[in-house]
């Protein structure tokens, strides 16, 4: 117990004091009237948004964003398994479909969202598309690539035992990109957020990213920084949920790296 | 040609008029002929660049020959790949799997169980005892050379490709392969095509050297019985013996 607590001081203790130091310096210059809250508002003024706002914020915002985060991601995992691992065995598919990656990648998200609220109305979906154009990419690009790098002589080797594609693809290949992979999905839960967050400023009814821009609008700078708190708060969850998931996965995949 | 073909068919390995080329060069073998009985030790030399890797990928199946034929316990035509054991250069042990796993890997591949008491029994003659759960980061150069080899016997087939394996290892570490080589060789009853740039090593393992380079092979018979020991390669006959291969190499150049 005496050393786990040790190691985590000595990976997290500086970042807890810089954060401790920052806010402090943060609540005094507000405090001592250095900048009018409307535009920067005092921590404890944004704790107490929190606290006032609590029952919206938890019981319908919160859950909003985090469902359009689940599915967006969701989805996301899937389909970007699926293509980068159908990129990776057909060589057409690659053709035809990484330029069209690269495309979705370019289009300015603002410009075709008025597509997707035609398409999709203020309903869940048209926010859980906002997030899948953002968090597929990642997803696809990591596994493509993953698949691809190295391993050419594991792969000559399995062969040489007889080995066939799905086999050098199942005992080399995935766990060799898995580091990769998850790599990817990191970046991609953390967009989710982002995505979510987008996608309901562009047209909803609910959400941590509609209340943050309710609240904007109204010069209510403490809500809004309320809303940006959990909203990084959940990306920050949501991040360290994969991490754990990838520490279990490559316990041993990390080694003679 | 046709009387070539007894020959053929009791051969383990048999390369007739085999040619090969990379895209766009000048061949690396043209009409090579290269023969291996069954039991036989036979080892491939050469200057790097010679095509000695190359020869190894044309008999896995890894590569096809240009022109020529390739067969292997007889069988000419067909597949190759998953008919020899082959052993790389690097050990290639998967770093995420536990030695017992990467020596089980040839056996996953065709969906076999082993026989796990036998695996062991395995383990303890290649001086891998008691790192069956270890991982090959924790091995040292050595070990990992005889898990790597222990992985292409376990492939259980009769021809065993080696290439290169001692060619990482200090000078220390290789005698004593080479005296654990000579030992569990004379019981292993495998065929053993083996590829070094190392005369002293060629002499002391093979029956049978074959010089590689310009394209073609010339064969060296290996005149000195066996049993044999490492401490071999001081006696003046083998010191006479790597004499007449060196002279011959350079006769070659």
């Amino acid at each position: 117990m005496k050393i786990k607590w040790k190691k985590w001081t000595s990976d997290y203790g500086l970042f807890v004091l810089v954060v401790i130091g920052f806010v402090a310096i943060w609540e005094w210059i507000v405090q001592a009237g250095g900048v009018p809250s409307f535009i920067l508002p005092s921590p404890s003024s944004i704790w107490e948004a929190l606290l006032k706002n609590k029952d919206l914020l938890f019981g319908v915002h919160l859950p909003a964003t985090f469902w359009e985060v689940l599915i967006g991601f969701g989805i996301s995992l899937i389909g970007g398994l699926l293509f980068g691992v159908g990129m990776h065995f057909f060589r057409t598919l690659e053709k035809i479909l990484y330029p069209f990656l690269v495309i979705s990648q370019t289009v300015p998200l603002i410009a075709i969202s008025p597509i997707f609220i035609l398409w999709f109305g203020y309903t869940i979906w048209s926010k859980v598309a906002v997030t899948f154009l953002i968090a597929f990419f990642p997803i696809v690009v990591s596994t493509y690539d993953g698949l691809k790098a190295g391993g050419d002589e594991y792969r000559e080797l399995l062969r040489t035992m007889g080995a066939g594609r799905w086999m050098v693809f199942k005992k080399v290949q995935v766990p060799m990109a898995l580091p990769s992979i998850l790599s990817g999905l990191k970046m991609s839960v953390v967009y989710s957020v982002t995505g979510a967050t987008i996608g309901e400023w562009l047209g909803a009814s609910e959400g941590l990213g509609y209340f943050s821009r309710r609240m904007s609008g109204n010069l209510q700078a403490d809500s809004v920084f309320a809303a940006i708190f959990l909203l990084s708060l959940m990306g920050i969850i949501l991040f360290l949920f994969i991490r754990l998931i990838e520490k279990r996965l490559l316990k041993n995949l990390a080694r003679g790296r | 040609m046709r009387g070539a073909i007894g020959l053929f068919s009791s051969s383990m390995l048999a390369i007739n008029e085999l040619t090969y080329a990379f895209q766009g060069t000048a061949p690396i073998f043209e009409n090579i002929n290269l023969r291996v009985a069954p039991g036989e030790f036979v080892s491939v030399i050469g200057p790097s660049g010679s095509g000695k890797s190359t020869l190894f990928k044309l008999i896995t199946g890894l590569l096809a020959p240009d022109k020529g034929e390739i067969g292997i316990n007889g069988e000419i035509s067909g597949e190759r790949l998953g008919k020899v054991g082959y052993m790389p250069q690097k050990d290639l042990l998967l770093p995420w799997r536990t030695v017992l796993d990467n020596v089980m890997l040839p056996l996953e591949v065709e969906g076999k169980k082993g026989n796990l008491a036998e695996i062991h029994e395995w383990f303890s003659r290649f001086g891998l005892k008691g790192y069956e759960n270890a991982f090959p980061d924790e091995l040292s150069g050595g070990m990992r050379q005889r898990a790597a080899f222990l992985r292409t016997i376990m492939t259980g087939k009769e021809l065993l490709l080696l290439d290169e394996p001692f060619g990482a290892l200090d000078a220390m570490t290789k005698r004593n392969m080479h005296t654990w080589l000579l030992g569990l060789w004379e019981d292993l009853q495998k065929t053993v095509l083996f590829i070094t740039h190392d005369l002293e090593e060629a002499i002391l393992l093979s029956d049978r050297i074959y010089l590689l380079g310009d394209a073609h092979v010339r064969e060296w018979k290996v005149n000195l019985p066996r049993p044999r020991n490492s401490d071999q390669i001081y006696q003046p006959e083998f010191i006479e013996l790597r004499k007449e291969l060196e002279r011959l190499i350079h006769h070659e150049n």
